[in-house]
């Protein structure tokens, strides 16, 4: 399996040096990081190569790091019926940077990239609809970027007054409580207070 | 007055005939759940459809990456509630790939078993539901009654009837009793019949087959255009199915049939997923065989599974360890991995990307039904307001997954 795969990957950077910025076969998945700009060219080479035929789009998603300058990952799956096999494309563009859109190629893009826009705010480039999908309507804010909170900042009730829903900003009962039970050895960085010596040590 | 003359006003160019848009769902029976069809029409036909889905979105994925991996399983039964074990699957394959684990031979099975009576559960209530849409009452009574048995087995082997939990990173959590195998078995063998009144019912009924034959033709062009899978590809006539194409956990070693349909129409789809609960019945018969001989541990005993009830009343370590697994949980190592399973619905799959500590850092669901319904502003355009129903029904959608 990971045999095919790796002269697949190199049979595509071969016929496509331009697109391919690189690649990799690991966990028997074959990953390819992508120029953003190339996108739809190279997702079209895909689907009609005789040899690669990815011609069913599986999932398209973004991962958000918020550390790094370019901060999203755009990650498209494609499967082929007919090779039975898997790949796996990764963009990596900055917050401000956009995604040409590959719904002129697979339509099934279409809500894909409706909901990455959505929990992600990130815009694709020539989509014809890119409204929010799953979110509510006149929804503000992109919920899976990492410094969205987890509770939200808008809740909603019916009041009985009003004889509507209103909107009005969270308020917990009780402190949202995130447990951090990562051992004290490995990884957790607690804050000390009153810790003088990590202070001087960070100078 | 009496001549005419003065009725004529309606004929004229200025009035002209504007379609007629209306509001299907989120309250109505027939939309499977929470989905609202903004249907724009003339006259009958159906001119545009836009679905508004995410009214029972959850956040899923949000919460789970600040959860740890077994604290995020349970979230599984609730994507499609109507088959959760296979849910759960994906999610326990994808942490297994990532950290190398090796399923034990009978917890395995167990996964096949208990996946082939979800796939049951899951066409029982699609088909029968979907009979109801387009106007037969008595197949949901007896599919129901049916699917009652089924999570009764769901109960006795993890305590709960739909939201099971049951398989873990690792295996699953318990072992099943004898007796248990034993009425599984038996159900299997009565099963069958109950397919076949079914059958009875509905595969030559007049106005059952006039609802769905020919209604809601997929092409194999069209499964390409908008990522279909599952039962949306077979009826079609292409034999694609993950536990034959890709197979995972021991579904290589069984004996199944791949029905596929032949028109792409509702009435195809239909008569797929019966031969599908045959097949399965099939695979679950085997499954209890091969059981029955597999005796053994039913968890790969190491850092991401607890410890045995008696190494902890012996072990320090154990306790240790089992007080850690349930409040720091495991760790798994940094990657990112893609794993599918057929669920009942279609190719339902886990992408996640973890970042080496006990919480995934990205966990991506993606539900078949998402796509399917997707694709509804395609197929129903052209067909009757009546054929939407029957579209919807055998899209075999729930929202659970759809929204997440």
């Amino acid at each position: 399996m990971t045999e095919a795969l790796n002269e697949l990957g190199t049979y595509i950077e071969a016929k496509r040096p331009d697109c391919v910025l690189a690649w990799d076969v690991t966990h028997a998945e074959l990953n390819i990081d992508v120029a953003p700009a190339n996108i739809v060219g190279f997702v079209d080479f895909l689907t009609s190569d005789s040899s690669c035929r990815f011609s069913t789009l599986v999932d398209i998603t973004a991962v958000d790091y918020p550390g790094r300058a370019k901060r999203f990952d755009v990650v498209y799956h494609f499967l082929s019926m007919y090779q039975n096999h898997r790949i796996r494309l990764r963009l990596s563009i900055r917050e401000d940077e956009m995604v040409p859109s590959i719904v002129d190629v697979h339509p099934s893009s279409n809500w894909f990239e409706r909901e990455v826009f959505d929990m992600f705010g990130i815009l694709f480039s020539g989509h014809p609809d890119l409204r929010r999908i799953l979110t509510d309507y006149g929804f503000r804010g992109h919920p899976l970027r990492k410094d969205f909170p987890t509770t939200g900042y808008t809740e909603v009730r019916y009041d009985e007054v009003e004889k509507r829903v209103v909107y009005e900003p969270v308020s917990l009962v009780q402190e949202y409580r995130q447990f951090d039970f990562m051992s004290p050895w490995e990884g957790a960085e607690y804050i000390l207070p009153g810790d003088e010596k990590k202070e001087a040590e960070a100078k | 007055m009496m001549d005419g003359s003065k009725f004529d006003d309606a004929l004229t160019g200025e009035q002209k005939i504007r379609n007629f848009n209306i509001n299907f769902g989120p309250q109505h029976p027939a939309a499977h759940g929470v989905l609202r069809l903004v249907l724009e029409l003339d006259g009958e036909v159906v001119e545009r459809c836009d679905p508004h889905i995410g009214l029972l979105h959850r956040g899923t994925e949000k919460l789970m990456e600040s959860r740890t991996y077994l604290q995020n399983l349970p979230y599984f039964d609730r994507l499609d509630y109507v088959a959760p074990m296979n849910q759960e699957h994906a999610w326990c394959l994808a942490i297994e790939k990532l950290t190398g684990v090796e399923v034990p031979r009978r917890a395995s099975l167990i996964r096949v078993l208990y996946s082939e009576i979800g796939r049951v559960l899951n066409h029982l209530l699609n088909v029968t539901t979907q009979a109801l849409d387009v106007g037969a009452l008595t197949p949901p009574l007896w599919g129901f009654e049916e699917r009652e048995k089924l999570m009764i087995f769901y109960e006795r082997a993890c305590g709960a009837r739909l939201h099971a939990a049951y398989f873990r990173p690792g295996g699953v959590h318990q072992d099943l009793p004898d007796d248990l195998i034993d009425d599984i078995e038996q159900w299997a063998h009565e099963f069958p019949d109950l397919l076949s009144d079914i059958d009875g019912l509905l595969t030559e009924n007049r106005i059952f087959k006039q609802r769905n034959v020919d209604i809601g033709v997929v092409t194999e062009e069209e499964i390409q255009q908008y990522g279909f899978s599952g039962v949306m590809v077979r009826g079609s006539g292409l034999a694609w199915d993950l536990r034959r194409a890709q197979p995972y956990e021991c579904y290589d070693e069984f004996d199944f049939q791949i029905p596929v349909g032949k028109n792409g129409d509702c009435y195809d789809r239909y008569l797929c997923r019966m031969e599908e609960m045959r097949q399965s019945v099939s695979i679950i018969k085997q499954a209890i065989a091969k059981l029955r001989e597999a005796t053994g541990d039913v968890l790969a005993r190491g850092k991401i599974t607890p410890p045995s009830r008696t190494d902890m009343k012996t072990s320090m370590e154990s306790l240790i360890h089992h007080f850690k697994l349930y409040t720091e949980g495991f760790h798994v190592p940094e990657g990112e991995v893609y794993c599918a399973v057929e669920a009942p619905k279609g190719e339902f799959g886990v992408y996640l990307v973890a970042d080496g500590s006990n919480k995934p850092y990205r966990c991506k669901i993606r539900a078949p039904g998402f796509l399917h319904l997707q694709a509804m502003d395609h197929i129903s355009t052209g067909h009757q307001l009546a054929d939407v129903a029957a579209i919807i029904g055998t899209m075999d959608v729930v929202f659970g997954e759809i929204d997440r």
